[in-house]
């Protein structure tokens, strides 16, 4: 049971179609919409953030390590910027926890004024070197060996899923439509004036003027299944990530990065916007675009890391393990196209700053989009949506009274923010994507407690349901609630 | 009462919060509060429609959350006060604690306090299962609270992970709630349960599989199947629609990660002493917390002993003397209590023997060195799941070293 309408006929044309409602499609139709374009975003997952932008490190970059002039560089920055320009009116928190680059061997110290250099020649101003003992004094609580660290002050927190969800949220609130289980499976472009897109989808036909491509781990089929010029495959780069208990959190009050190598920024030690501690990801080839699958062995390798790196969190518990998938590509750069002649725009291979950058890349997409001719007529304001907060320094519903009562123990979840997420302009459309939405679950219990009335409170919501049916026993305990 | 909103405040309204309760107040204690963020009281028995509580205290079987309402009506014939929907958000200092409910948010002060939290089963997440997050991977509890409170299944055909006493219990679940389990499989070599309960599985047409794990989990949106492996390296697929992880039971410890507090070596629950106090005078702990896991009866009368303990009105003098730390080395994986402070809890109250656990199933000779001699000594044969209750030798707590030595048979 698809969550949303299939398109229809009578739906008309769109100016534009963006494919993929991660992270960067949200962000690429909340910049159309605000344009006064009529957007369509096609999701071939049962929610939205369903690919890459489901697992990620929720740090906001300041692109002090990106290539120097690169288009990553500029839309990080970009990107970040309209973040903080945006967040109070769409209610995104920002956690100023900074970052330490940090060094654990001769070799790596070494290496560290080069990393600030960079840093200062991409426009990160307030980066600076801090010797050995100036960390310790601050972070006494660190591992030992350490030689030294760069301090990215800028380096923050947010939390990775209201964000994109406001952005689609504002984007539905200045009218565009949401498709989701909805696949692309072919397009043809009529060329001339006038020219438009036919969308075959898996669930029926839907046209616009322009597409966007935003399709993450599926970005070069959807460049092939619309006869684009492909340019590039996508390299399945799997990242698995341990979540600490919030215990931990109070050890780890920065995020705490590893010195690059060449071909991963490395495991990340970070505090979460919930209030937990997070530890990955790893950098992992695989062919495979849809499993995501965590290992015992890597999870061990990844605790023992945290705990060289952090001793105290050797005694805190697991809370949570998950895997997300990068859409890498053949090489490091973003692959962004404009297809001019063809109504298209291909973002692709956006790989680990997607996050930063996507308010970037929906400008930069905007800006493309101004070369095919033709305008939009600006809409009127419209408020952004107040995205609920889940963040644990700052107020949330169970502080209040008059909530429904706490649902998730755990993460403090009110019956009151679950029924709001199902009610709310895009409701989740499986149990990943309320979780996202309201954390039910994703405490340290892990649902021990909480997911059985989850199960109940979504019974007919989600493609895939917490409960196949109801039990054959006659009779129900007597005290059912 | 100085002030204070109560002389006791139990978090935790299950066997041992309730049996603390009572105790405290059948000692003198005036007001007497038990915080529960549930709606009913009972705790983890609430969930278990098949297994009778209530024998020993209260003189009949109860099943399900009717042992819970026997519960609220003793305490209630106490005297106790009770609080329902209320979640304790955090432990401050000195008997104060943080709470939240429909009402709002506030905090509560007491002379003592008592943590009663109870124990849950490792979640997926925490147990480091390889494969794929697809929904139907549940614990017992889960799975009994789909079918005691909500009439519902998670799935139809699970593989159920786990031997012990609470695997079967689930499977209990499963079979008179219309799900049919495809195998049990326990990673040991055989089965944890104690005989005759192992051939349960079978009078079920279940495969029990001793010295099996799950290598891998598959599925997208739900659980499609998992491959199994033996001890020899072979793997195979087995077709299912869930996982069911039972067992492997952690304390519900997140007041004292939180506050700061060290767990007992291996992460088993609380630093207790012999009057089941931590590690400030107000602050006192019973129940599965401690270690896990009992039968509810045993965390009733529990509660009931440390609740008679932190009535008889002990003074803060002991804290004053470094505690003497109980030390025992793998395969012991436990011992409660973990600290000996000096004095001793009145007859009746507090623990008078240590109670421990193994890790894994073990022959050969266990030893109690108290200051470097041999105290108490057994032979045997234990399984993790059996408890082991050790006497406390007299004047134990004027000892300087306390451990267990444990001698495994070749």
């Amino acid at each position: 049971m698809p969550i949303d309408p299939s398109p229809r006929p009578e739906d008309g044309h769109f100016d534009i179609a963006v494919i993929g409602a991660g992270v960067v499609g949200c962000a690429v139709a909340r910049a159309f919409a605000r344009e006064g374009a009529r957007v369509a975003v096609i999701e071939r997952g049962p929610d939205i953030l369903s690919g890459a932008s489901r697992a990620n490190s929720a740090i906001l970059h300041t692109g002090f390590d990106a290539p120097a002039d690169s288009l990553e560089l500029e839309l990080v920055k970009e990107g970040r910027a309209e973040y903080l320009a945006i967040r109070d009116g769409l209610n995104l928190p920002l956690v100023e926890t900074g970052a330490l680059v940090c060094a654990w061997s001769v070799a790596e110290a070494a290496r560290l004024e080069d990393i600030a250099a960079a840093a200062h020649a991409n426009g990160i101003d307030d980066v600076r070197l801090l010797a050995a003992e100036e960390v310790r004094r601050r972070l006494p609580g660190l591992g030992p060996g350490l030689c030294g660290a760069v301090e990215v002050p800028g380096e923050n927190v947010i939390d990775p899923w209201s964000a994109p969800l406001g952005y689609l949220g504002e984007a539905i609130g200045l009218g565009a439509r949401l498709f989701r289980d909805c696949e692309v499976i072919a397009g043809e472009f009529g060329a001339g004036p006038g020219g438009f897109w036919e969308l075959r989808t898996s669930r029926g036909r839907l046209h616009a003027a322009a597409v966007v491509n935003a399709a993450g781990l599926y970005g070069d089929r959807v460049d092939a299944c619309l006869g684009l010029p492909c340019s590039f495959t996508i390299r399945p780069r799997k990242g698995q990530f341990v979540v600490l208990d919030k215990a931990a959190r109070r050890h780890v009050p920065t995020i705490l990065l590893p010195v690059p190598t060449e071909i991963t920024k490395g495991v990340v030690v970070c505090p979460t916007a919930f209030g937990n501690v997070l530890v990955g990801p790893t950098a992992e080839e695989q062919e495979d675009r849809t499993r995501a699958s965590v290992e015992r062995t890597i999870l061990q390798g990844l605790l023992d890391h945290a705990a060289r790196i952090v001793p105290a969190l050797a005694e805190m518990p697991v809370t949570a393990v998950y895997a997300g998938l990068r859409p890498a590509t053949e090489a490091k750069q973003y692959r962004v196209a404009c297809h001019a002649g063809q109504g298209a725009i291909t973002l692709g291979g956006i790989r680990s700053t997607g996050l930063s950058a996507a308010l970037g890349l929906a400008r930069h997409a905007v800006r493309l989009h101004a070369r095919f001719g033709g305008g939009f007529v600006a809409p009127a304001a419209v408020a952004p949506p107040r995205m609920p907060n889940l963040c644990e320094d700052r107020p949330r519903p169970w502080q209040g009274a008059h909530h429904g009562g706490i649902v998730c123990h755990c993460e403090l979840v009110t019956r009151g923010e679950i029924e709001a997420a199902l009610a709310g302009p895009v409701p989740p459309g499986d149990f990943a994507g309320l979780r996202r939405r309201t954390r039910a679950g994703m405490g340290r219990c892990q649902g021990f407690h909480c997911n059985a009335t989850l199960a109940a409170m979504t019974r007919g919501r989600f493609a895939t349901p917490l409960a196949v049916g109801p039990t054959d026993a006659e009779t129900i305990a007597e005290d059912a609630p | 009462m100085s002030g204070r909103d109560a002389d006791l405040l139990v978090i935790g309204g299950g066997p041992a919060g309730v049996g603390a309760a009572i105790e405290a107040r059948r000692r003198g204690l005036g007001r007497v509060v038990i915080l529960e963020r549930e709606e009913t009281l009972g705790g983890a028995t609430r969930h278990c429609a098949h297994s009778p509580f209530g024998m020993r205290e209260f003189g009949r079987p109860y099943f399900g959350g009717a042992y819970g309402r026997r519960l609220a009506a003793a305490a209630a014939a106490a005297g106790v006060e009770l609080r329902t929907g209320t979640t304790v958000t955090g432990l401050g200092t000195e008997g104060a604690v943080e709470i939240a409910s429909e009402a709002g948010t506030g905090t509560l002060s007491a002379e003592r306090v008592l943590l009663a939290t109870g124990a849950r089963e490792s979640s997926r997440a925490a147990r480091l299962l390889t494969g794929d997050r697809p929904v139907g991977i549940l614990t017992t509890g889960a799975l009994q609270a789909y079918h005691a409170f909500h009439g519902l299944l998670p799935f139809r055909r699970p593989v159920i992970v786990g031997s012990a006493l609470v695997s079967h219990s689930a499977l209990l679940t499963c079979l008179t709630s219309g799900v049919r389990p495809v195998a049990m499989v326990e990673p040991a070599a055989e089965p944890l349960a104690r005989w005759p309960i192992p051939l349960f599985p079978r009078l079920a047409r279940v495969p029990l599989l001793p010295g099996t794990e799950i290598v891998d989990i598959v599925g997208a949106g739900r659980v499609r199947a998992v491959r199994l492996g033996d001890r020899k390296g072979r793997t195979w697929m087995l077709d299912c629609d869930g996982v069911l992880l039972t067992g492997e039971f952690v304390p519900e410890a997140a007041l004292l990660l939180t506050s700061g507090r060290r767990l007992a070596p291996g992460g088993t629950g609380p630093r207790i002493d012999q009057w089941g106090q931590l590690d400030a005078p107000w602050l006192f702990a019973a129940g599965n917390l401690l270690r896990p896991v009992e039968t509810g009866g045993w965390a009733y009368r529990e509660g009931r002993a440390v609740g008679a303990a932190l009535a008889a009105d002990r003074v803060s003098r002991t804290l004053q003397t470094a505690a003497v730390e109980v030390t025992f080395e793998a395969p012991v994986k436990l011992v409660v209590p973990n600290l000996i402070r000096p004095g001793a809890p009145p007859p009746g109250s507090g623990f008078g023997q240590f109670q421990l656990r193994f890790s894994r199933p073990v022959r050969g000779r266990l030893a109690l060195f108290v200051d470097g001699r041999e105290s108490w000594s057994q032979a045997g044969h234990w399984r993790p799941e059996r408890r082991i209750l050790v006497p406390m030798p007299a004047a134990i707590d004027r000892a300087g070293a306390i451990g267990f030595r444990f001698e495994e048979a070749t």
